[in-house]
């Protein structure tokens, strides 16, 4: 198993996360990550996909997904020529004995510390899946008290844009 | 000023739509006023499923778009398995939905289903329309997405404030679809390369599917075939594409193929694949199928290529196109001195096909023989009459010992496995090809689940013929419960020798009903059915229930322990390989 990531650029229009989600269900892919949100075009939404598969599979998914007709593009993005980031905020115990500790963690990882009371600090931070990993690893034995995390959002590196 | 019904109306008309298969019901009901005026055939069937299969059967026969339509809710979910069905037949159907009105949509509203998400996993493209301006557009993309590429279906639900409000008619003159453009011209470097494989193959195979039906591309098969001289095997979705009476074809492979077919695969050292997809009742288990062989792969569909079994030389375009660009190229592979010798291969490939030829038992207690009943319906309707099956031993025997010299001559429910599909389809073709007979070849089973179509049929002048080949049983369970489960058969007696009767039925349902259960009665039963062009004809043959579907590769196994009859294996130590 080997993760992939897709950008996926599809039409604006409703059903389509549906069909998407659809299509790697029955189809029997699995999705580790998914993000979604507007692009530069306002009829075009991009998709972030972060796929769980081996190689030819992996031809089998983008094959499948460029058969959905709201789907106009799809392109794989490897971690070394392009930008990925993850965002995750995270609530921790940390009272007056232990807040600096935590709060020189948070500047290690040049996260951000965006609310704080009595018992606890909410972390922002962004970055690769390994560094949002790492900066849990180390603030585990504090006490998570709730973490969200977004999916993976990517962009290729250079000055060519993927709608174009 | 016209309304979102007459938009829609007008729209099927701009696509040239000459019949709909359907039934109105609430929401869809403003749009059954304009039809009433449109130059439109609306046939009215008794149930939705019919309505899918029948609009399936008129496109299978046809090569034309076919129709069907229904209200909202329960009309809309049974039109499921006929959706799914032409999507797995890759059958170009557009189907009409009327949704509840835009604002009740999600509140569990009368007759509300959400049929557009119900249908999202079965359809090529589906549509909710809730601007009645977004009719007509909507409507061309359908016709269009459902008759290009590969074909399959497409569902347009359409609200019923939306068809009841004002709309603007635009019927698009161009179709721009962004993320829709089939590729029908193959890359002539693949072509090229194809032509270098096949040239200098010794043990080639042409794998024909279904997709040359759907190109029309049986004539440029046919030379192609010719130049080539390969061995070719017609698949279930195939048969017809390549005439059967000529000596390179060797059958149909598969799971009830012939021993020469399944055979030739196995052994081959290049499978040209045209319009097929390795499906697993062609292949068995996938693993052990044509070890040796390379493959080149033609389909129009890129998804297809690779999804099975590795691909040597990908062609992905239309088959007509892809064929008649084969064609020169493999001359000038030939005029190069490149003609690899068939001669051996032929001999192997002719040697099992005399060997182990198709063939049945006839029934020592005396009784009727299936095969024997359909076997003789082929050779009096003969080749230019439609035979349509439903699913099941009577499907494989029709697939076996019709033979076929036509392509759209044979229809049938391939890759969903639909029982129920005969009837239905065969009233659809009537429909389309009025000027030729049509026989569905079903079931008692099958018959049971869709005969309701017969009314439609009397009622509506569709005077098809129905062969019931009457086992009592739903016979290809009863044979895998011989087979493997020790002719234990639970749940497949279906007591239809005793009730219903069969000739009675029909009659009530304004056919006329035969009865036939001596060998000695066939022909002049099928002769007198023959004679009947003014009314629908159900015939019941009565056969007997314990005959098999020879030959059998079972299920997960390899095709190379292919059986021809129970527990008999070919005697491959008479054969040279």
């Amino acid at each position: 198993m080997s993760l992939h990531t897709l950008s996926v650029l599809v039409e604006n229009s409703p059903g389509v996360l549906a069909r998407v989600a659809s299509l790697f269900s029955r189809r029997g892919f699995n999705i580790e990550s998914l993000a979604v949100g507007p692009t530069e075009h306002e009829e075009i939404s991009r998709m972030t996909i972060v796929v769980n598969v081996e190689g030819n599979p992996l031809e089998q998914v983008t094959k499948q997904l460029n058969k959905l007709i709201n789907v106009l593009k799809i392109v794989e993005l490897d971690s070394l020529s392009s930008v990925q980031r993850e965002l995750l905020l995270v609530k921790v115990s940390a009272d007056t004995k232990n807040r600096a500790e935590v709060l020189e963690i948070v500047s290690l990882f040049r996260a951000r510390v965006v609310d704080v009371v009595a018992d606890a600090v909410m972390i922002e931070a962004t970055g690769t899946g390994e560094k949002i990993a790492a900066l849990l690893g180390v603030l585990e034995p504090f006490g998570i008290k709730e973490l969200v995390q977004s999916g993976l959002v990517a962009m290729a590196r250079g000055s060519k844009s993927i709608s174009k | 000023m016209i309304n979102g019904s007459e938009s829609l109306v007008r729209s099927l008309e701009h696509a040239g739509v000459e019949v709909i298969f359907g039934i109105p019901g609430g929401a869809i009901l403003p749009a059954y006023d304009p039809l009433f005026d449109s130059s439109i055939r609306h046939i009215l069937v008794r149930h939705e499923q019919g309505a899918g299969h029948a609009a399936t059967g008129y496109a299978q026969a046809t090569g034309k778009v076919g129709v069907c339509m229904a209200t909202s809710g329960p009309g809309a979910t049974n039109l499921v398995t006929p959706i799914a069905d032409a999507q797995m037949d890759s059958v170009p159907l557009v189907a009409i939905t009327g949704q509840v009105p835009s604002g009740a949509i999600g509140s569990d509203a009368f007759q509300e289903a959400d049929i557009r998400g119900i249908t999202m996993p079965i359809t090529k493209h589906n549509f909710l329309v809730t601007n009645p301006n977004d009719i007509s557009r909507a409507i061309a993309e359908a016709f269009h997405i459902a008759s290009t590429g590969r074909p399959g279906a497409v569902l347009v639900d359409i609200s019923k404030d939306a068809l009841q409000a004002n709309a603007e008619f635009n019927w698009p003159t161009i179709i721009d679809l962004p993320g829709y453009k089939p590729t029908t011209k193959p890359n002539s470097k693949q072509v090229r390369e194809a032509a270098a494989l096949i040239a200098q193959s010794q043990r080639p195979v042409l794998y024909v599917g279904g997709g040359v039906i759907k190109a029309n591309a049986s004539r440029e098969l046919l030379a192609f075939a010719e130049l080539c001289g390969a061995p070719l095997v017609t698949t279930l979705m195939a048969r017809g594409a390549f005439p059967d009476s000529h000596p390179q074809n060797l059958g149909m492979p598969g799971m009830h193929g012939t021993v020469a077919a399944v055979t030739a695969l196995q052994k081959a050292d290049l499978l040209i694949t045209l319009g097929a997809r390795f499906d697993d009742r062609v292949t068995g288990k996938l693993s052990t199928f044509a070890p040796n062989a390379k493959i080149i792969h033609a389909d129009i569909d890129p998804a297809e290529i690779g999804k099975n079994r590795y691909t040597d030389v990908p062609i992905v375009g239309d088959l007509r196109e892809t064929l008649t660009e084969l064609a020169p190229a493999l001359k000038a592979e030939f005029a190069a001195g490149n003609q690899a010798d068939l001669g051996a291969w032929w001999k192997q490939c002719n040697s099992w096909r005399s060997t182990f030829p198709l063939g049945y038992d006839i029934p020592e207690d005396g009784s009727l023989s299936p095969q024997y009943v359909i076997e003789r319906l082929g050779k009096i309707a003969g080749p230019d009459a439609i035979y349509a099956a439903g699913v099941g031993q009577h499907q494989m025997w029709a697939a076996q010992f019709v033979s076929y010299e036509k392509p759209r001559t044979w229809l049938n429910s391939g890759g969903l496995g639909t029982m129920g599909y005969a009837v239905p389809a065969a009233m659809g073709a009537k429909v389309g090809r009025p000027e030729v007979a049509v026989w569905a070849i079903d079931g008692d089973g099958c018959f049971q689940m869709t005969n309701q179509e017969l009314a439609t049929c009397a009622i509506n002048n569709i005077p098809i013929k129905v062969a019931i080949i009457n086992n009592e049983s739903l016979g290809m369970v009863r044979q895998w419960q011989t087979l493997f489960y020790n002719s234990r058969y639970s749940n497949t007696d279906l007591h239809s020798k005793r009730i219903p009767d069969f000739a009675k039925l029909a009659d009530a349902m304004g056919c006329i009903g035969l009865r036939c259960e001596k060998a000695e009665d066939v022909d002049a039963t099928i002769a007198k059915a023959m004679e009947i062009n003014d009314q629908p004809v159900v015939v019941d043959f009565s056969v007997h229930r314990d005959a098999m579907v020879w030959p059998m590769v079972a299920a997960g196994t390899s095709n190379d322990e292919i059986l021809v009859a129970r527990e008999l294996a070919p005697d491959w130590d008479s054969q040279d390989l």
